[in-house]
């Protein structure tokens, strides 16, 4: 550990507390990654900080050091955004985990950020509300973590995401300053910035979250074809008889057979293709709209449809798309979890590239996503043990962000950019307009310390920060960049 | 070169006149580039000779925030009218910002499809929405401008293009300038095109309306449609002329399929109780802005709606003849206040000052959008803002020169 990291490790001990300061190097690795294992750095320092407050603190010393700090939820992600640094401290929000209000009336609530998505949910049910942002890790992910994400999930597709959700946030600025940003705000829409920079801009010290009433009713089918394009054709016919599912999920033959292996779905037999398409809302609405949805995926060429008659039956149709990430581990020792996005009707075209990709490569990839907005998760299959695979998988990987930049899409639908994909960000964008996101970066944060190395390929220098600058320019410094 | 002779050979160039006011400020050029090329062109020239600049659409709400304290060049956007791409199968489309709101509902609707914003003032185009946040009675299902917009396309500053976003509306690759753009007034940069997410047209609609005595009767029967699960697409209160005792009413929207619209307008008609009707063709009121020279929006928790206008009726009442108007989306609690053109000064800036702080007490706010001129000196406008140094600083990073629609926005930004 550096000198200025020890010192302020001691600094923090006195702010904090011994048991809120981690300084060991073996307690220190427990947080060398997020969800996305493949990137890994042992943080300098880790602090669990239970306030705003000492939060304002941690980043005020910090900017007076120059050090970096990364801000951590649950490290549940999926792109490295809360990857550590080496050199900086990595400041974790497992200990603020209170849900501060519940206000049915106004239908919101307010919760500090370590607290855990479906726990806001469980709070706001007695009431007849949820929150509804889903990211399929919401047993564990924190809404800290999905403000700095965005993050959305299989019913977003009707509901929007977290930015959709979020009525303001108490934040602490990379100058360690308390800040409140409402959606009510005259002024700039801060919030709407703030939310989804993947904590580059600050720290989310509290949330007001919208509640949204509980659907009178939710109703679910699973209908199995036996082709990916025939699935596809289903998803078109829906989406153009004006329906809007609360959600429509596609998995692949390849994805079935994980599902099965792993948590014995029993989807039916010989499907190339599954969808599970689920509509709430007024029961007045959902009946007559389920009735046409059965009928265009039957028209559709649909062998089998299965409707759930009760929650246990709803939760068995899920049970097989929820598994399906961590299932497809039963049939491969080692793969890759893609997100990228396109617009829906090039589904048929980019699978089949998909496809030829695969088979061009001897790379399996099985493809698990959400049909209604386009969002592919592909998982790229791969033996670690052999020799050159790994970098087969990855290639293969890249080469389907590429085809949904082909195809007027994007680098992720959910996952973020992090550390993972910053390479991708000037295939998508322009020199010039990651410039221009970066003079958002540039007002919130100048000195670059706040999450550093994330999203942006390159960082923009922001010029001179007043009275905040001593020696050399931290970017300078880590070999980032060139004064000229 | 002059000015004028590099601005002439990018667009078509006129010197402006009264007509071409910006709240009073008569800019000293009009340009009107028929291009986005063109228009990046016209800023960079902008950026070279020190020019400021006001951007332009139907000039529908120019009287909003302040007047700007420069205009050298003022940038009409209605040569940028095209629909770059309705991708009908995706639900989104793309187009330049000087195409009107209404002309791109025509294009939406002959598909079946709409962008779910409403258009309170008829002719504005897609940049003049974006660029003042404008929304109407839609924002209590479908959210405002900056939630259905997915993709957005700037000319900065120094005439640089640059885009974020993009065409699907799943997306976090970046920072979304979209949201920071929108409600900007033109002083960050000039939007140019801009992609939505749209929804399909509701296959059938009604509006229920009921009469209630009272701001707190008003606010219970609000809460019983919000705690129900009909699903509305807005809940709008209308309390025309406080003062000369005429009813408060209730709408609430309710679309879908036919099959089910109707059984869901009953049960709104049960919950707003007795005498509320159902009907197929919006109030007149509906979606558009309360009477007036001075609008005021307030902003606050939709349960403080009695805690706020209860105690103020009086001084609504009082404001001319036939009091102050009240309107707005009761469900989402953003509500327009009218301030009639005989109502003192004095009396409309004690309403502003009251109202501010009731709705503040309730974490709400209050921005005057439009003050009439005796008005102007005795408020200010945007009221607190917590978080002002960081939008300085933003200013300061995408309009270093401040040339931007100087001094319209919060703080002199």
């Amino acid at each position: 550990m550096s000198g200025t990291l020890a010192a302020l490790a001691e600094r923090f001990t006195g702010l904090l507390g011994a048991d809120s300061v981690i300084t060991d190097p073996a307690r220190l690795r427990t947080y060398e990654c997020d969800g996305l294992t493949y990137h890994k750095a042992t943080p300098g320092l880790v602090v669990l900080p239970g306030s705003a407050a000492q939060i304002a603190a941690i980043v005020r010393a910090c900017a007076a050091e120059g050090v970096p700090y990364v801000a951590r939820g649950s490290g549940t992600g999926l792109s490295g955004g809360a990857l550590p640094r080496t050199d900086g401290v990595l400041i974790v929000t497992s200990k603020m985990r209170r849900i501060i209000e519940i206000d049915a009336p106004n239908q919101r609530a307010v919760v500090e950020p370590g607290v855990i998505n479906l726990d806001v949910s469980k709070a706001a049910k007695p009431y007849g509300y949820y929150y509804a942002p889903d990211p399929s890790s919401q047993q564990i992910c924190s809404i800290g973590g999905n403000v700095a994400e965005n993050s959305g999930g299989a019913h977003c597709l009707k509901y929007g995401f977290t930015v959709n959700h979020v009525l303001g946030l108490e934040i602490v600025t990379p100058d360690g300053e308390i800040v409140q940003i409402n959606a009510g705000d005259a002024g700039y829409d801060l919030l709407g910035a703030f939310v989804g920079s993947e904590g580059t801009l600050g720290i989310a010290t509290k949330v007001t979250v919208r509640l949204t009433r509980l659907p009178e009713t939710v109703q679910t089918l699973l209908a199995a074809f036996d082709s990916i394009g025939a699935a596809g054709a289903a998803v078109s016919a829906i989406i153009g008889a004006g329906v809007v599912p609360a959600a429509i999920e596609m998995m692949d033959a390849l994805a079935i057979e994980a599902a099965e292996a792993a948590v014995h779905c029993e989807y039916p037999e010989g499907a190339g293709a599954v969808l599970v398409v689920e509509l709430d809302g007024p029961v007045a609405e959902v009946d007559h709209q389920f009735a046409e949805v059965e009928r265009l995926c039957q028209a559709a060429g649909a062998f089998e449809i299965r409707i759930a008659a009760d929650d246990v039956e709803r939760a068995l149709i899920w049970k097989g798309r929820k598994s399906a990430f961590a299932a497809v581990g039963r049939i491969s020792p080692d793969y890759i979890v893609q997100d990228g996005v396109i617009p829906r009707t090039a589904l048929p075209v980019v699978l089949a590239r998909i496809d030829e990709l695969s088979r061009d490569s001897g790379i399996r990839v099985a493809n698990v996503f959400h049909a209604g907005d386009g969002n592919l998760h592909p998982l790229v299959l791969y033996d670690d043990g052999e020799p050159g695979a790994g970098e087969r998988a990855e290639e293969v990987s890249g080469k389907i962000l590429d085809l949904c930049i082909e195809h007027g899409g994007s680098i992720t639908g959910e996952h973020g950019v992090g550390v993972d994909k910053s390479r991708y960000m000037a295939r998508m964008f322009t020199e010039a307009d990651l410039d221009t996101m970066q003079m958002v970066r540039c007002a919130f944060d100048p000195a670059g310390l706040c999450n550093p190395g994330k999203v942006f390929p390159t960082p923009r220098l922001c010029g001179e920060v007043p009275g905040r600058r001593s020696g050399v320019h931290p970017l300078v410094e880590a070999g980032k960049a060139d004064l000229f | 070169m002059t000015p004028l002779a590099a601005l002439e050979k990018a667009a078509p160039v006129r010197p402006g006149g009264a007509a071409d006011a910006v709240d009073g400020v008569v800019p000293s050029w009009v340009a009107a580039p028929a291009s986005v090329a063109d228009t990046a062109e016209v800023m960079r020239i902008a950026a070279e000779h020190g020019l400021s600049v006001v951007p332009r659409g139907a000039g529908t709400r120019l009287r909003w925030g302040l007047p700007p304290a420069s205009c050298d060049l003022l940038v009409d956007t209605g040569g940028l009218d095209k629909v770059i791409e309705h991708a009908a199968g995706d639900l989104v489309v793309t187009v330049e910002a000087g195409l009107t709101m209404d002309g791109l509902a025509e294009v939406l609707a002959a598909q079946g499809q709409r962008l779910a914003l409403d258009v309170p003032l008829a002719g504005s185009t897609v940049g003049g929405t974006l660029a003042t946040g404008a929304w109407g009675p839609l924002r209590l299902r479908y959210g405002t401008a900056r939630d259905l917009l997915i993709g957005v396309t700037i000319v900065r500053a120094d005439g640089g293009l640059a885009k974020a976003g993009g065409k699907v509306v799943k997306n976090v690759a970046g920072y979304d300038l979209g949201k920071l753009f929108t409600g900007s007034y033109g002083t960050l940069g000039l939007i140019v095109e801009a992609a939505f997410r749209l929804h399909p047209l509701p296959a059938a609609r009604s509006y229920v309306t009921c009469e209630v005595a009272d701001f707190a009767r008003a606010q219970t029967v609000v809460q019983e449609v919000l705690g129900s699960s009909v699903v509305p697409s807005a809940i709008e209160l209308d309390a025309p002329g406080v003062g000369a005792g005429g009813p408060i009413t209730v709408t609430v929207l309710i679309e879908g399929v036919a099959a089910g619209v109707g059984a869901r307008a009953e049960l709104v008609a049960a919950l707003l109780g007795a005498g509320a009707r159902a009907d197929a063709e919006q109030p007149g009121w509906w979606g558009r802005y309360p009477d007036g020279p001075t609008l005021l929006e307030v902003t606050a928790p939709p349960a403080a709606l009695a805690d706020i206008f209860a105690p103020a009726s009086p001084a609504l009442a009082a404001l001319g003849a036939v009091g102050a108007g009240v309107r707005g989306s009761a469900g989402s609690g953003h509500w327009y206040v009218g301030v009639p053109a005989d109502a003192p000064a004095e009396q409309a800036a004690e309403l502003v000052t009251r109202l501010r702080a009731a709705a503040a007490g309730h974490g709400g706010s209050l921005v005057v959008r439009v003050a009439a001129p005796d008005l102007r000196d005795q408020v200010d406008p945007w009221g607190p803002v917590p978080s002002l140094p960081l939008m300085r600083r933003v200013k300061d990073q995408f309009d270093p020169g401040h040339r931007l629609a100087p001094g319209r926005f919060v703080g002199g930004i």
